[in-house]
């Protein structure tokens, strides 16, 4: 018995996600009273491999696979995890987790739930809590099949370090045709910006700025605070800003530490998407906007002279934690 | 061209949610039901790919009777035919093993999904499914376009968009920027009435999870407000009260 997490890795490095899905399978073991294998696909350097064992891996299995197919890390995951006898298998749900979650499921048989936030609850069955309706409320989901896959939503659990070296397993895949049908093409990944679904803080923006060139003082402030930057729904659909950058219910759930909602009107598909992040600053200059419902933190003014203050501050409070 | 487009029946984004039978139930009283956003995007998509070439559009639908309103709408938007399979979606295991069960044998090269439900948010089907039928699938596209055979797709990823090509049949789940949803016109409405809507009795019938509770997000104690002049101390408080920076 073993409870295996995939360990996601970009261009050979694991990401922060990877290693709260990694604490959280700990977690889940340690419920279940079994061990925590972690499988590793593409070209990972040994110290980081072994370094999962901090975060609760006992073993490693690295596999050594060139490409991304949904095809063929479901086909490698759930190899191993048939291999490992695993009674649970934990993925990020990451854009690439997603992809290969359901295909694990189906290869193992098991029930799966997807944007978990919580660990099992395993006192009775094995119950967690999932968000639903897009952020406007939660439910728990017992799965009730023998093998669980379980997508926890990044930024939903903390890293916890153990301390000790994980063993590393190099493990051989020998995949059919059918797994690389899919080829890529080209790959645009934004370097040198923090994505959006994994970011702990954002600065968003709306319809209150006035027109894209507005959108510099945004991304100071974004930049300062070391921020991912989101905007509003009419925003996106006016190509102020990228599509990719739309939160809400029609565009992406998130749930970091901290959102600054600037010249956005709060309206409820808005506030689906954003409404589980851990504080909420608003800043509108209608005192009636109902963001503030939803918010810890209010401003009422003018964005135009508030973020410049909020920028000044943020340089200072940066310059003072620096040294 | 054969398309099959996986419709789910969603309550309409301005609802606000509430829950009955001791937090067990969702209350669907005065909720109006729609066809879940991205399965509009989905389904346009689909018209204009056959339209370009050739083909057709079948719409499917796991749901009681209730959801036939809306697979009503899913015709006059342009569907050629509709079919429903009458079982309550328990989840999207259920949902992805009846349409595979009716898929199998039905040569359809391309089965486009939403990216996810807007009210259980799996974001499975489309994973699922494929699986289930031992095709490649494309999560999260932007964009479709078919030639000879292969499809040209693009796809979100962290942080990034990649394109990528693929051999048909495969499935493929729609996402914002697809495409712009088409509204039914007058003559839309009145075709849909006597296009064909074939129910299927459930054949998979799988059961691996259960909603057990709902609950709503804790309330906000109540929003702490800064004057405008003193807007950095806004920054302050977040470093020194929440903590966050
Ligand atoms: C089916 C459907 C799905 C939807 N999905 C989404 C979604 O996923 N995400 C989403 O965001 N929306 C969504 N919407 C749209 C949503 O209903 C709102 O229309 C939208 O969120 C409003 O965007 P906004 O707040 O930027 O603009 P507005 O509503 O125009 O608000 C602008 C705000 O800026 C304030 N303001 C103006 N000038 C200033 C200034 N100088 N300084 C400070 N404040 C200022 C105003 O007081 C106002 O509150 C959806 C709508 C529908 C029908
Ligand atoms: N009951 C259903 N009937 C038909 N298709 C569905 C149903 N539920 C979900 N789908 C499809 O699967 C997609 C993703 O749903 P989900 O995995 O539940 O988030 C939706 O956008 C639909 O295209």
């Amino acid at each position: 018995m073993s409870v295996l997490v995939f360990a996601e890795s970009v261009d050979g490095k694991f990401k922060k996600s990877t290693l709260e899905a990694v604490s959280y399978a700990k977690e889940t073991a340690t419920l279940l009273g079994t061990k925590t294998i972690a499988v590793s696909i593409g070209n990972v350097a040994e110290a980081d491999l072994k370094a999962l064992g901090n975060n609760g891996a006992e073993a490693v299995y690295a596999i050594n696979l060139d490409k991304f197919t949904p095809e063929a890390y479901s086909a490698a995951i759930a190899e191993v995890a048939k291999k490992e006898n695993a009674q649970a298998v934990i993925i990020s749900n990451t854009y690439s987790g997603k992809s290969v979650a359901p295909r694990v499921a189906v290869k193992l048989d098991a029930g799966i739930a997807s944007g978990v936030v919580s660990l099992p609850n395993t006192s009775n069955g094995f119950v967690v809590r999932k968000g639903v309706f897009s952020g406007k409320a939660f439910a728990d989901v017992a799965v009730t099949t023998a093998v669980k896959v379980i997508a926890i939503t990044p930024n939903s659990y903390q890293i916890n370090t153990y301390g000790g070296e994980a063993a590393v397993i190099n493990h051989e895949t020998q995949l059919g045709a059918d797994a690389w049908k899919t080829q890529t093409v080209e790959v645009n990944r934004v370097t040198g910006k923090i994505p959006l679904t994994e970011a702990e803080l954002v600065v968003s923006a709306g319809r209150g700025m006035k027109g894209p060139e507005n959108w510099g003082m945004i991304e100071e402030l974004a930049s300062v605070l070391g921020a991912a930057t989101a905007c509003s729904k009419p925003v996106s659909d006016m190509h102020w800003r990228p599509h990719d950058e739309h939160v809400g219910q029609t565009g992406i759930t998130i749930k970091p530490n901290l959102y600054i909602a600037i010249g956005i009107s709060g309206a409820i598909q808005h506030l689906a998407g954003v409404s589980s992040s851990k504080v909420i600053v608003a800043v509108n200059k209608d005192p009636e906007a109902p963001f503030f419902k939803a918010a810890d933190y209010g401003i009422v003014g003018d964005a135009f002279e508030v973020v410049p203050k909020l920028i000044e501050a943020a340089k200072k409070l940066k310059a003072s934690t620096s040294n | 061209m054969k398309i099959l487009v996986c419709i789910s029946v969603v309550p309409d984004t301005t609802t606000k949610i509430t829950f009955t039978d001791n937090n067990t139930k969702f209350n669907t009283a005065g909720v109006q039901f729609i066809i879940n956003p991205y399965d509009e995007l989905a389904l346009t998509r689909a018209l204009e790919i056959t339209e370009a070439s050739s083909g057709t559009v079948t719409a499917i639908n796991v749901g009681l009777a209730d959801a036939e309103a809306n697979i009503r709408k899913a015709l006059a938007i342009g569907a050629h035919d509709a079919v429903r399979i009458n079982a309550n979606p328990t989840d999207a295991f259920f949902v992805a093993a009846e349409i595979a069960a009716y898929a199998k044998d039905k040569g359809f090269d391309l089965i486009l999904t939403g990216r996810e439900s807007i009210d259980y948010n799996g974001g499975l089907v489309c994973g699922l499914l494929a699986e289930m039928l031992g095709i490649p699938s494309v999560n999260v596209v932007t964009k479709i376009d078919v030639a000879g055979g292969e499809a040209t797709l693009v796809r979100d990823i962290d942080g990034g968009k990649e394109t990528v090509k693929v051999a048909l049949p495969i499935v493929a789940s729609a996402q914002k920027e697809l495409t712009e949803p088409r509204i039914p016109n007058m003559r839309g409405i009145m075709a849909a009435r006597t296009k064909p809507l074939a129910v299927v009795e459930p054949a998979a019938n799988k059961v691996s999870s259960a909603f057990n509770a709902f609950e709503l997000p804790a309330a906000k104690a109540g929003c702490k407000m800064i004057a405008a002049e003193n807007a950095g101390e806004l920054i302050e408080l977040l470093h020194t009260e929440a903590k966050v920076i």
